[in-house]
């Protein structure tokens, strides 16, 4: 009952972090707590122009489990939304990034909220890792005031400008001048802070993206380019799309790096190696090895282009919460049942926000005229029939 | 010896030939002169010294001095952190700008014609003009979009177009037509100051011309209201509603059409997008008769926005159609002869003026 309670609290806070080691320390104080351990990552890294980082990943306990819960809690809230989608609830597009969870949570060890992230269109988990809430996201997808966006972005454009996420970009590859804007910006202002620009393999052959990079470079801009390779531009495989799907070579003169995004220790490994060098030699390229269960989005079933097999195969050998599982299990850091309970938390948690964001009315009509600008000037504006329907914008 | 003699005379000679400038200042009134690129000029540096978050990012704005010298002297002043030489990539560096002004700094991209703006459009559109609206008032975005628009001379169909239009039809970007030199100023420095993405569209025939600024204007404090036209010359026949360049022909216009008795009133827009409705309006009702001018295109084009506009709200009171005049429905010729078929002259205007006060025209 009281873990329940704990648990409904977490979707209000900002932080998933609190709940799980308050929860935890009721019953085995020896678990959550922050002793190091180390591990190694499951692959080395390739590196392109610079000395890979070490394998051997400095962990806690704490850590693990919340890497577990929160990854638990991401793939739960996609799959949620894949049955809201089919039941008509969320309307329009709908990408989902249940498979790349490590990605979101392995970026968010590494870095700060001070440090910005922008990311495409399947930002769902990113928005979540950022702080966001999942009444905001379910609120948001199903277009209610209770949405990060108050219902008016939609599944691609979820925004938390206080903890420096910045969408949620619904144009392929635009999301990467922007990201590399917001370094320039991080410079300018003499922050000290770091900005990761997530892209697709589809998006890396954008001209933007080497326009940018090219910038990056010679400003000596604290850019993070951040490819989540996940095979597919939504149907078109990487080798059918690139030339040269070596991702992490392609900036060139730009350092690279593979990490295996599939394991988020190798993530938070190479994201706190990326911050360091952007911070003192300018822009570098991560590669993700990663992979998304679902298809590019709710109208793609993701079985014309790749076989069953394939994706479960993935599935069984490389799934990251899997992964987290085993880690913690073998290192005797929690029981399975003790797992298994955090994941029945988890989708409570997720049943929970749905029901509230259901309860969330649709925005008000005056709501279509409100943000257009930031100074509106008391202009007019007007609606589809305008001698019906006009405002003025404040 | 006659050498020396010949340089006496020549040098007493050129002596009595007062320099032009200095009988220009006896002869001319209080008010100073300025031309546009300086008016530009000096808000840049004015809005730079008063807000170290504006910086100015463009092709050849620092070393070069501006491709048209309107960032003169700015990188001296303000040093290579806050005047950027960007390499010829507008798609990447617009959305560098955009993605600066997503964190707060304040970034002056210039294109070096609006013609190149088309290759950064989305960025101008979809990255900032939308993202206050999707993000629901989170991420505002203090970005300005200037440089030359429209037709030069000589330039040729890919370097003349006019892009008002196209921008001021986007909810979410403001767009500034100046005029005179204080519109410049006014609506340069206002659009710096403004937390929404502005496109400023100069004209690069007009940057060399001088108007006559007042001491008001020529105060740093200075700045002109986004989404207000301005009555440049008071009439009661028939108004006559023009932006940028197009607003010197309408006022030549209007000196041709006095000798003929007609009294036209001209508006220059200022302020594209918000249009000011109520203006043109207002002039309308008082006057019965519409001519619009711009150079650019005619079709869906800024002249048919204000037809509509008052055909929807002064309907009664026209007591002749709407007349548009626009820039010929081609791409910009080359030939000189063609080229000045293609941008509307004062004649065209006198003689659709005329046709609304139903006057011959011959």
């Amino acid at each position: 009952m009281a873990l329940s309670h704990l648990a409904a609290s977490a979707s209000r806070s900002s932080s998933l972090l609190k709940p799980l080691s308050s929860a935890l320390s009721l019953r085995r104080p020896i678990s959550g707590d922050n002793s190091p351990l180390t591990v190694e990552t499951s692959v080395p890294f390739t590196s392109h122009q610079c000395e890979a980082p070490s394998r051997s990943v400095e962990t806690n306990p704490k850590e693990l489990l919340t890497f577990f819960r929160d990854m638990a809690l991401m793939r739960r809230m996609e799959i949620a939304a894949d049955s809201l989608y089919k039941a008509k609830l969320i309307r329009g597009f709908c990408h989902l990034y249940d498979g790349q969870e490590a990605v979101a949570v392995g970026m968010e060890a590494a870095i700060t909220k001070k440090d910005c992230i922008i990311t495409a269109y399947r930002d769902h988990c990113t928005f979540v890792s950022r702080g966001g809430t999942l009444l905001e996201v379910f609120a948001e997808l199903m277009g209610r005031q209770a949405g990060c966006s108050k219902g008016k972005g939609g599944s691609m454009h979820f925004y938390k400008k206080d903890s420096n996420f910045y969408g949620g970009h619904g144009i392929v590859g635009a999301q990467v001048p922007l990201g590399c804007g917001l370094a320039f910006a991080q410079k300018y202002s003499k922050d000290e802070t770091v900005t990761f620009a997530l892209y697709g393999d589809g998006a890396a052959n954008q001209g933007q993206l080497f326009e940018a990079l090219n910038i990056s470079a010679l400003w000596d801009l604290p850019a993070i380019l951040v490819c989540e390779n996940n095979h597919y531009g939504m149907g078109t495989a990487e080798w059918r799309a690139a030339k040269s799907p070596a991702y992490y070579k392609r900036g060139d003169y730009v350092p690279g790096l593979k990490v295996d995004g599939m394991d988020a220790l190798a993530v938070k490994q190479a994201c706190k190696f990326a911050k360091e060098h952007a911070l003192k030699n300018g822009p570098i390229i991560l590669e993700m090895d990663t992979y998304r269960y679902h298809g590019h989005s709710m109208s793609d079933p993701g079985s014309t282009y790749r076989t069953r097999d394939e994706i479960s195969g993935v599935r069984q050998e490389r799934d990251p919460i899997e992964r987290i599982r085993k880690l913690i299990l073998s290192h005797d850091l929690a029981t399975e049942k003790e797992l298994k309970d955090v994941e029945k938390e988890v989708r409570k948690e997720v049943d929970d926000a749905i029901a509230q964001a259901k309860e969330s009315p649709m925005p008000e009509p005056s709501e279509l005229f409100t943000n257009v600008y930031a100074k509106g000037l008391g202009v007019e504006s007007f609606g589809a029939d305008r001698k019906e329907v006009r405002a003025t914008l404040p | 010896m006659l050498g020396i003699v010949r340089q006496k005379m020549l040098e007493q000679s050129l002596k009595k030939i007062p320099p032009a400038v200095s009988v220009l200042r006896s002869y001319s009134s209080a008010a100073k002169q300025m031309t546009i690129r300086d008016a530009l000029n000096s808000a840049l540096d004015e809005e730079m010294s008063a807000d170290s978050k504006v910086f100015l990012m463009g092709e050849e704005v620092g070393e070069y001095q501006g491709a048209y010298k309107i960032t003169k002297g700015l990188l001296d002043k303000y040093g290579p952190e806050r005047v950027l030489d960007t390499p010829i990539t507008e798609a990447g560096f617009t959305g560098v700008a955009v993605g600066a002004a997503y964190y707060g700094v304040k970034p002056v991209v210039e294109f070096m014609t609006f013609n190149f703006s088309m290759q950064a459009i989305d960025h101008i559109i979809n990255s900032a003009a939308k993202t206050n609206y999707m993000s629901s008032g989170q991420i505002s975005v203090p970005i300005v979009f200037r440089g030359p628009n429209g037709a030069a001379a000589g330039v040729g169909a890919q370097h003349s177009q006019c892009y008002a239009a196209w921008y001021a039809s986007c909810p979410g970007l403001k767009v500034l037509a100046p005029y005179s030199s204080e519109d410049a100023r006014g609506l340069l420095k206002a659009a710096i100051r403004d937390p929404d993405p502005v496109v400023f569209l100069e004209n690069e025939l007009l940057y060399g011309e001088s108007f006559p600024v007042s001491d008001e204007v020529l105060d740093s404090s200075f700045c002109l209201p986004i989404g207000k036209a301005k009555i440049e010359r008071k009439g009661k026949d028939v108004t006559i509603a023009a932006y940028s360049k197009m607003v010197g022909y309408a006022l030549k216009a209007a000196e041709t059409l006095e000798k003929d008795g007609i009294d036209a009133e001209v508006i220059n827009l200022r302020s594209i997008r918000p249009l000011d409705r109520s203006m043109i309006n207002a002039s309308v009702r008082k006057t019965s008769r519409l001519v619009t001018v711009e150079e650019a295109f005619p079709q869906h084009g800024v002249g048919a926005e204000i037809c509509a506009s008052i055909v929807e709200e002064s309907f009664a009171y026209l007591d002749a159609p709407v007349e548009r005049i626009a820039g010929a429905d081609v791409p910009m010729p080359y030939a000189a002869n063609l080229e000045r078929m293609a941008v509307p002259q004062v004649e065209d205007i006198v003689r659709a003026a005329k046709r609304t006060c139903y006057r011959s025209v011959s």
